[in-house]
């Protein structure tokens, strides 16, 4: 726009921040949430910042693009770009520069997009509002767009509502969104989180393309050091609202400076480290004295699954038609297999991984597994009983429900809102363990110890606990009935890296005093190389190779194990 | 990482001890932030004390008449004046509280029983259990609610305990769907799952693990069905249908003192009509208060 002079200079940096502090108003005053930050981005340059959860990272990001909730303010320090200050900045000059002078893609694509209107109009109206096609061009314009972010077929594409594309697809509408009025700076607020590694990939290499053409800089805000190592030229760590180092990516790896960065190095898992070598150095000493348990050959397997089948029913209009009118279906089938025939097993003591993308049935088998839903047929042997055959419904109260159990991925969404954490351990104890509410809260106090959470924390309520002291709860509400088996269903996906680190040791010590079977359900190659004694990859309901960690790891057989372990962006070390 | 690395967001420091006096600071903050919240306690205390206190405190007998003193505009005799028998409006509309919040109370209390349990059990079952339920409710949104009401006062008969439960049947509907939608969005939530891996059987999961996560949306429910079922008791008193005369009652009394507004009589209607819009007023605004006081979410 004619009012706002942006200066384009090659001197100037494209964004710089200086002494940035933000404020939360909150019920126990005013939080600092970003304190005294110093930030400068060159053009055509990609900075990542990187931190774990509440580092203030995202809050750095909308205090840039002015978005900041309204309980949020720019405390202090200024915000320039390209020359101007955005802090002085009426919110209606704004609002012209967001969007067309800078963007952002957000964390989840399916919430970023409106639901019930078509992607080709929902990046029209973006070049309508900022007038870059006039209303003849403007769907040719829309089509050009999604063709530049590689979405094939745009001109159907185009007609499609988000609910009728992939998680990906949708991620690329959004960047589509984002760079259709060409701005200069791109902000990707955890761009991949919740896409699967090999779409991880391509969404990146797309960014990355995009922005190297045009010239554009990006700010990538990610907590997975090496996706920001992969495709950064300069990484910003941050820590509880404060910048702790900035540094080249090729430096910040060989020569971490600051000890957080150490930190953070070393609880990520990577090739070629053990379990232990992800917890800082004086603890992994320690942890490295408790003996494992080996795996007991010889004896029949804990549980072994033969030819298991899930099939759901399709319930869309041809099929009902035709059920209505006697009609025979047309070619596609009636049911959907979301497990196709699947068998392994799990030897006592023994820990599985189970990997594979989403939607590929690992977590429709898990739930089989843990009788939680019925099959539709095969064979679930679990120690020399078929349990497979018990009615899902029926199974909560039987005496089999003990010794298999679980720890849910999302430990937030696990845990009863209303109950506290003793009360949330003390569930199973209660029902099937037998115990009188007398001993119960020993028990819990016991089990609490265990997992390392401290006993004052017994009488929170979930909202009150931290990730990881949530996660403790929920390991330790599986434990509580001393089960012969449990399934891991990423445990680990919702929490930062140094407590996944300390979470993953945890379960190790476990499995190794208890002596435990493990079925651990993840997306993550290098966590499951970390945790598992074998491992399972499954695509599309079959399972695609199975065999030591250590083999499947390092010369993978199947093409889809090797596009698997590629795509995981490593840091330069 | 070690515990101490992991400090809480909010940092919440010590636990109190003592949960009443939490409660209680817990319930400042709320009014605090929402000055509305504490006049609709205020309000709400006012009329409890009244439906408690009331026939106590009043200065004259509700239902004794006086052939001296009929018609009497507002004084210091007789605060709201007298109607045509002479009785003093006052003493009748503070003693009215009790009976109409009695039928507001208990007939919300019977739907929140009914359309409570058949909603959450619709939602967690879904199934025939579902479409049971739905069918039931969708049947009684398609009459004309208060014409519905009437017709049930009038076939069973005209009693404060049918008042009730046509209050009751016509506000069906909306506590089965408040309750069906909340359970069925937790119906695969993981914590309802971990409670089947404890060996919870369905009932116990329902009971303990669903309603407890949908009391505060349920609260808000009650709070504003209470306020329309009261609106709705006065209106059946109003009409004839109900409580008879000369019980003191805000419809009723609305009602007699409709027909003598024309000849400048405003007041015979004008307080029970008042109490009656103060009292449901009240339950609206104690709604959003109650939500925010029931749910762990703000409690930090």
């Amino acid at each position: 726009m004619t009012n706002t002079t942006l200066i384009n200079d090659a001197t100037v940096p494209l964004l710089d921040i200086r002494d940035l502090t933000v404020e939360f108003a909150t019920r126990r005053g005013t939080v600092q949430a970003v304190r005294n930050i110093n930030i400068s981005l060159a053009k055509g340059e990609t900075l990542g910042i990187v931190g774990e959860s509440g580092s203030g990272k995202s809050v750095t990001s909308y205090a840039v693009m002015r978005i900041l909730d309204r309980a949020g303010r720019i405390a202090e320090g200024s915000v320039m770009f390209s020359g101007v200050d955005l802090r002085a900045m009426p919110e209606s000059q704004m609002r012209d520069l967001r969007g067309r002078e800078m963007s952002m893609i957000f964390q989840s694509p399916r919430l970023a997009l409106n639901p019930i209107r078509k992607v080709g109009h929902q990046i029209e109206d973006v070049l309508m509002q900022h007038a870059q096609a006039g209303n003849d061009a403007v769907s040719e314009k829309a089509i050009e767009v999604l063709d530049q972010v590689r979405i094939a077929r745009p001109r159907e594409r185009y007609h499609a509502y988000p609910f009728e594309l992939s998680g990906g697809m949708c991620q690329r509408v959004v960047i589509a969104l984002a760079l259709a009025c060409r701005p200069q700076l791109l902000i990707a607020d955890e761009p991949t989180t919740g896409l699967d590694v090999t779409t991880q990939k391509a969404v990146m290499d797309l960014v990355v393309e995009l922005t190297r053409e045009r010239g554009m800089s990006t700010i990538l805000i990610t907590h997975d050091l090496g996706l920001a190592a992969a495709y950064c030229n300069k990484v910003v760590v941050m820590e509880k609202g404060n910048v702790v180092e900035t540094a080249r990516s090729e430096t910040i790896f060989r020569s971490p400076a600051h000890a957080y960065t150490r930190k953070l190095m070393r609880a990520t898992p990577r090739p070629g480290i053990s379990l232990r070598d992800l917890l800082p150095e004086d603890e992994a000493a320690r942890a490295a004295l408790i003996a494992e348990t080996p795996v007991v050959v010889g004896e029949p397997p804990l549980l072994v699954v033969d030819k298991l089948v899930k099939e759901y029913a399709r319930k869309d209009l041809a099929t009902t038609m035709s059920k209505l009118f006697g009609k025979k279906p047309a070619v596609v089938p009636d049911a959907f297999r979301a497990v196709d025939g699947i068998s392994f097993s799990i030897a006592r003591g023994e820990s599985v991984g189970l990997v594979g993308e989403s939607g590929c049935g690992k977590s429709t088998t898990s739930m089989m597994v843990m009788r939680l839903i019925d099959k539709t047929s095969g064979s679930i042997t679990f120690g020399g009983e078929d349990i497979g055959e018990i009615p899902a419904r029926n199974f909560a109260t039987l005496p089999q429900r003990k010794r298999i159990q679980m720890v849910f991925q999302d430990p937030t969404d696990s845990l009863n809102p209303r109950f506290t954490a003793a009360r949330a351990i003390a569930d199973p104890l209660l029902q099937l363990g037998g115990i009188g509410r007398g001993e119960v809260r020993s028990r819990c106090e016991e089990l609490a110890t265990q997992v390392g959470l401290p006993l004052d924390l017994l009488d929170r309520f979930p909202h009150q606990l931290s990730g990881g002291q949530k996660a403790r709860v929920g390991i330790a509400r599986a434990i509580a009935l001393k089960p012969d088996l449990i399934i891991l269903d990423e445990p680990t996906a919702a929490l930062d890296v140094s407590v996944q680190a300390v979470v993953l040791n945890l379960l190790q010590d476990l499995k190794d005093s208890l002596g435990m079977s493990y079925l651990f359900v993840s997306h993550d190659l290098n966590v499951v190389r970390l945790l598992c004694d074998r491992v399972i990859v499954m695509r599309a309901g079959q399972i695609v190779e199975q065999g030591p960690t250590q083999r499947v790891m390092d010369a993978p057989e199947a093409s889809y194990t090797r596009d698997l372990l590629s795509a995981i962006p490593h840091p330069p070390i | 990482m070690t515990e101490t690395s992991m400090p809480m967001a909010t940092a919440a420091p010590v636990q109190p001890k003592t949960p009443s006096n939490s409660i209680f600071k817990h319930a400042r903050y709320v009014v605090a932030e929402n000055p509305v919240t504490g006049l609709a306690f205020g309000l709400f205390l006012l009329i409890v004390l009244c439906a408690v206190f009331g026939p106590y405190i009043v200065p004259y007998d509700p239902l004794a008449t006086d052939t001296t003193a009929t018609l009497q505009p507002p004084s210091l005799t007789h605060w709201f004046g007298t109607d045509q028998l002479g009785r003093d409006i006052f003493s009748r509309v503070v003693v009215a509280t009790r009976l109409d919040l009695v039928i507001a109370v208990s007939s919300v209390a019977l739907v929140f029983v009914m359309g409570g349990f058949a909603g959450i059990a619709a939602g967690f079952f879904g199934g025939w259990t579902d479409r049971v339920v739905s069918r039931l409710a969708d049947t009684i949104m398609a009459f004309p609610l208060f014409v519905l009401a009437m017709g049930i006062v009038a076939a069973l008969g005209n009693t404060v305990t049918n008042i009730v439960i046509a209050t009751a049947i016509i506000n069906f509907p909306l506590y089965v769907r408040v309750a069906r939608a909340e359970a069925n969005v937790r119906r695969e939530a993981g914590f309802v799952q971990a409670a089947r891996l404890s060996g919870n059987g369905d009932f116990r999961i329902l009971l303990l693990h669903i309603l407890p996560n949908i009391m505060p949306i349920m609260m808000v429910q009650i709070s504003l069905t209470m306020g329309y079922a009261i609106l709705n008791a006065a209106g059946l008193s109003f009409i004839g249908l109900g409580v008879k005369p000369p019980t003191p009652e805000w419809g009723i009394m609305v009602a007699e003192g409709a027909a003598n507004i024309i000849s400048g009589e405003w007041w015979i209607a004008l307080f029970p009509g008042a109490a009656l819009m103060i009292a449901v007023f009240c339950f609206n605004l104690l709604g959003d208060g109650l939500r925010d006081l029931v749910d762990p979410q703000r409690r930090t």
